[in-house]
């Protein structure tokens, strides 16, 4: 028990990982930071949308599609894993469509079903497989975020960019972030008035196709680094600790990536410290953050309130006289 | 400690609880040789076809795993399996059925409540609670696991409370929000007890997928009680958990205890759930709660069926899962139980008597044909009428005039009618007679028509070109309780709003051919004269 929570070393949680040679650390912290990133960015517009938990069957259910395709592909090609997990999406809203529309099983408990059954598929199949599939269970709960330092490097033209998960992680959010730039307009519209954007000629239905399409691709991403179910995590957490502190899109998205950054760094140190799951110690900072902005927030409106309170009755002291 | 049970039944996870994983760069060499497994890659569908058949059909090579017994069919191995013959597997399957049992009783409950999203957010609370009563006195300690198991998730479930109250966040986010954060939590302690000494065999990650081999007798004695909590609670407060499951609004003005009855129920749901986590495991455990109750839902339209069935499926769900993790080597337990359930629920999406998939496409198939079969008739009647009852052959050219379709078609329907008795073909197959059965049936249906016509002009003041579209419709779901009806209320019923003559009793009585001149009484003015 003595040994449980590990004595804290200033020097050794905060300057050793930093000062190794190599640079691993870094790659871990920027990966951290990219998946939370770009989960995040997604997230916000899911939960304008009343979507989580959308996202988390999805986050469960690519798996079946992921060992399908390490099965066919023989390897971790990422396009082979992308496939896979865009097929797994949608057979899933395939299946919640059906379940909710052919019989009268409510939407929720649809979601329940189809998730959880293909997730238990996935996870039969990796462990008949376990040998052959590049993937095991522990993989699949809280990811290996810790091995990223340790794959092949990306070069292009003899400039070495980085490490293969942490170069296509970039990618991908890079290009969710100019999407998200580029249709900022039709994404804010449809999220918010959907019938504002029928009338202004916005397809809502593609809207929201793509959205699941881009769910589907950042999940797959970030898959091997957090796992199943920290995805979710890093889904909702940053967009939730933003909608507490802003009620303007922009400044949620901004404050996302600011969560993103600071759950990151603070998560893999504290990783560091207990000798965790660096994934699962990522979240748990970040659950850390959203608490502090929800205690400041509901602090803050309590104050206010009772300041207004205090305002009123002043002011009625002073009409009081007044009025006698 | 138990004894290890004489049997394999599956050791899964044995990589994560042989070793923690080092999660720093600075312990290289170790990883590199035991990470990447890149060269293991050369798999392919057949090996996944094989297995699959391996696992099912049983290869003589896992006879062995039953004690030293040397049974090797698939069928010796279920009955010793369910016969509870052998003591090791005996608290595994009795403990997957208990737990079966309780997790469908209180599904139900959430999935009539629409709630099922709350039963995943609170299995995947308990995590943490699992972590905790471990490290209590650092042993598999049933009750201290259970108390802390059941107080992580009921923390989870007020957390969500909370945040939907005192924030602008939605149900949805909450759950999710919750779900994730504590497992994260829980996924930090637990890869920290790994790391502990003593922590590395104690096989509290089996927590994760479930494994109903480490199920043991105290195991078994808390899910009884538990279970027998649950079946004695809901049978003492049916009622009221019926009336606030269903109408919260009157349950409130009649004065029951809505919120005091809301928190018994996810009490027992907290227990239900952690009951199950040894054997389904916490990652799918909710799939327990809703699977078995949403095929149960399917099936019945009444709760304390839906309850009983719920049940059974549970029950049939856990013992089916063990015994498929048990021939299998090396297999969680969770997964296999939640796919039987899946399956059970995929049978009674396909096959549920009412709300079937394949039963509802049978209705309405057999609906369409008897409207398709009824308009022919009716069609063989206006020609009939038209030239005034004389000769009783109407040939399939006529017919197709008439329906304005092609020969064929006609000819189809014809042979249609005659499947079911209501006419009889002429050698050539080009003139169709009605059999009495056919023409009466025939009689009814413009009769109905007509009727209904006569009504919407006379008594809804429809006007009389607008009615005979909807005469269309309904003419073939009229009920004799509604014909009657019509008949007492129309009073004078001859003729139809265009003029034509509604065919009567008598006429229908008659059977075909003849010309009907005198004015005869319907059913209706039979009756009251009668009455």
């Amino acid at each position: 028990m003595n040994h449980f929570i590990p004595p804290f070393n200033f020097h050794h949680v905060f300057v050793e990982p930093w000062a190794q040679a190599g640079g691993g650390f870094a790659w871990i912290a920027l990966m951290g930071f990219l998946v939370a990133t770009a989960c995040g960015l997604v997230g916000n517009f899911l939960i304008l949308r009343r979507m989580a938990l959308v996202g988390d069957a999805i986050s469960h259910s690519v798996l079946p599609g992921i060992a399908i395709a390490f099965l066919v592909a023989k390897s971790r090609s990422s396009l082979a894993m992308f496939v896979g997990a865009l097929a797994a999406g949608v057979v899933t809203t395939v299946i919640i469509e059906t379940i909710h529309r052919k019989t009268r099983v409510k939407q929720d408990a649809a979601i329940g079903i189809a998730f959880t059954s293909l997730f238990a598929l996935g996870v039969i199949l990796i462990s008949l497989f376990a040998s052959k599939v590049d993937l095991d269970q522990e993989c699949v709960l809280y990811g290996e975020i810790a091995f990223v330092p340790l794959e092949e490097m990306v070069r292009v033209g003899g400039v070495t960019l980085g490490p293969v998960s942490v170069v296509r992680m970039a990618v991908v959010t890079l290009l969710l972030a100019v999407l998200v730039v580029a249709f900022y307009k039709e994404l804010l519209v449809s999220s918010f008035d959907p019938t504002l954007a029928v009338s202004l000629g916005i397809n809502s239905t593609v809207v929201h196709y793509s959205l699941m399409a881009a769910l589907s691709v950042v999940v797959v991403s970030a898959f091997e680094a957090v796992g199943a179910i920290l995805v979710v995590a890093m889904l909702i957490l940053p967009g939730a600790t933003a909608t507490l502190l802003s009620q303007r899109l922009p400044v949620m998205l901004g404050l996302t990536v600011l969560h993103a950054a600071l759950s990151s760094v603070l998560g893999i140190h504290l990783g560091v410290w207990l000798n965790c799951s660096l994934a699962a110690a990522v979240v748990v900072a970040a659950t850390v953050l959203f608490m502090l902005s929800w205690l400041i927030t509901s602090a803050g409106r309590h104050g206010f309130r009772m300041v207004s309170a205090r305002t009123e009755n002043n002011n009625g002291a002073e009409t009081t006289p007044l009025q006698g | 400690m138990r004894p290890e049970a004489p049997i394999s039944f599956a050791p899964g996870f044995s990589r994560l609880s042989r070793a923690a994983k080092p999660h720093l760069p600075c312990e290289r060499e170790t990883l590199c040789s035991s990470l990447r497994r890149h060269s293991a890659l050369r798999c392919l569908l057949p090996h996944f076809l094989s297995a699959i058949s391996y696992l099912l059909l049983c290869i003589p090579a896992h006879a062995a795993r039953i004690g030293d017994i040397s049974e090797t069919s698939l069928w010796n191995q279920a009955f010793r399996f369910f016969t509870f013959q052998d003591p090791a597997v005996r608290y595994a399957l009795l403990g997957s059925m208990l737990l079966g049992i309780s997790c469908g009783l209180l599904g139900s409950f959430i999935v009539v409540r629409k709630m099922a999203l709350v039963g995943d957010a609170l299995s995947h609370a308990v995590l943490p609670g699992v972590a905790l009563g471990f490290l209590w006195n650092m042993s598999k300690d049933p009750v201290a696991i259970f108390a802390g198991a059941t107080l992580a998730g009921l923390i989870g479930t007020g957390v969500v409370h909370l945040l939907k109250q005192t924030t602008r966040l939605k149900e949805d986010t909450a759950l999710g929000l919750v779900l994730a954060s504590f497992f994260a939590v829980g996924i930090c302690l637990l890869t920290m007890i790994q790391r502990l000494p003593t922590g590395n065999k104690s096989g509290i990650d089996k927590f994760l997928f479930g494994q109903a081999a480490a199920i043991g007798p105290g195991d078994v004695q808390l899910m009884g009680v538990v279970t027998g909590l649950a079946v004695v609670v809901i049978t003492l407060l049916y009622k009221e958990f019926l009336v606030t499951s269903f109408d919260a609004q009157f349950a409130r003005v009649s004065g029951f205890p809505v919120q005091a009855l809301h928190y018994a129920l996810m009490l027992l749901l907290a227990f239900a759930v952690v009951i199950a986590l040894q054997a389904v495991g916490v990652v799918l455990v909710s799939a327990m709660l809703i699977t078995p109750a949403a095929a149960a839902y399917l099936l019945t339209d009444r709760m304390h069926r839906m309850l009983l069935l719920a049940a059974l499926f549970g029950l049939a769900a856990g013992a089916l899962g063990a015994f498929l993790s048990f021939l299998g080597n090396n297999l969680p337990t969770g997964p296999f139980m939640v796919l039987a359930a899946t399956a059970v629920f995929g049978a009674a999406f396909l096959f549920g008597p009412r709300h079937g998939v394949i039963a509802r496409w049978w209705r309405q198939r057999n609906r369409s044909a008897r409207t398709q079969r009824e308009n022919t008739l009716k069609a063989i009647y206006h020609v009939l009428e038209a030239r005034d009852f004389q000769g009783e052959g109407v040939s399939l050219r006529e017919l197709a005039e008439r329906r304005r379709e092609t020969l064929e078609d006609v000819s189809a329907q014809a042979a249609a009618l005659r499947a079911n008795g209501h006419a009889t073909l002429h050698e050539d197959g080009n003139q169709v007679f009605l059999t009495p059965d056919g023409w009466q049936r025939a009689c009814a249906i413009v009769r109905n028509h007509r009727l209904w016509e006569l009504y919407l002009t006379n008594e809804a003041r429809v006007a009389a070109d607008h009615v005979h579209e909807d005469a269309e419709k309904i003419e073939h779901v009229l009920g004799e309780e509604t014909v009657r009806e019509l008949e007492r209320r129309l009073g004078n019923i001859a003729h139809d709003p265009h003029g034509r003559r509604i065919p009567d009793l008598a006429e229908m009585r008659r059977g075909t051919g003849v010309a009907v001149t005198e004015k005869s009484m319907g059913y209706g003015q039979d009756i009251q004269g009668h009455s």
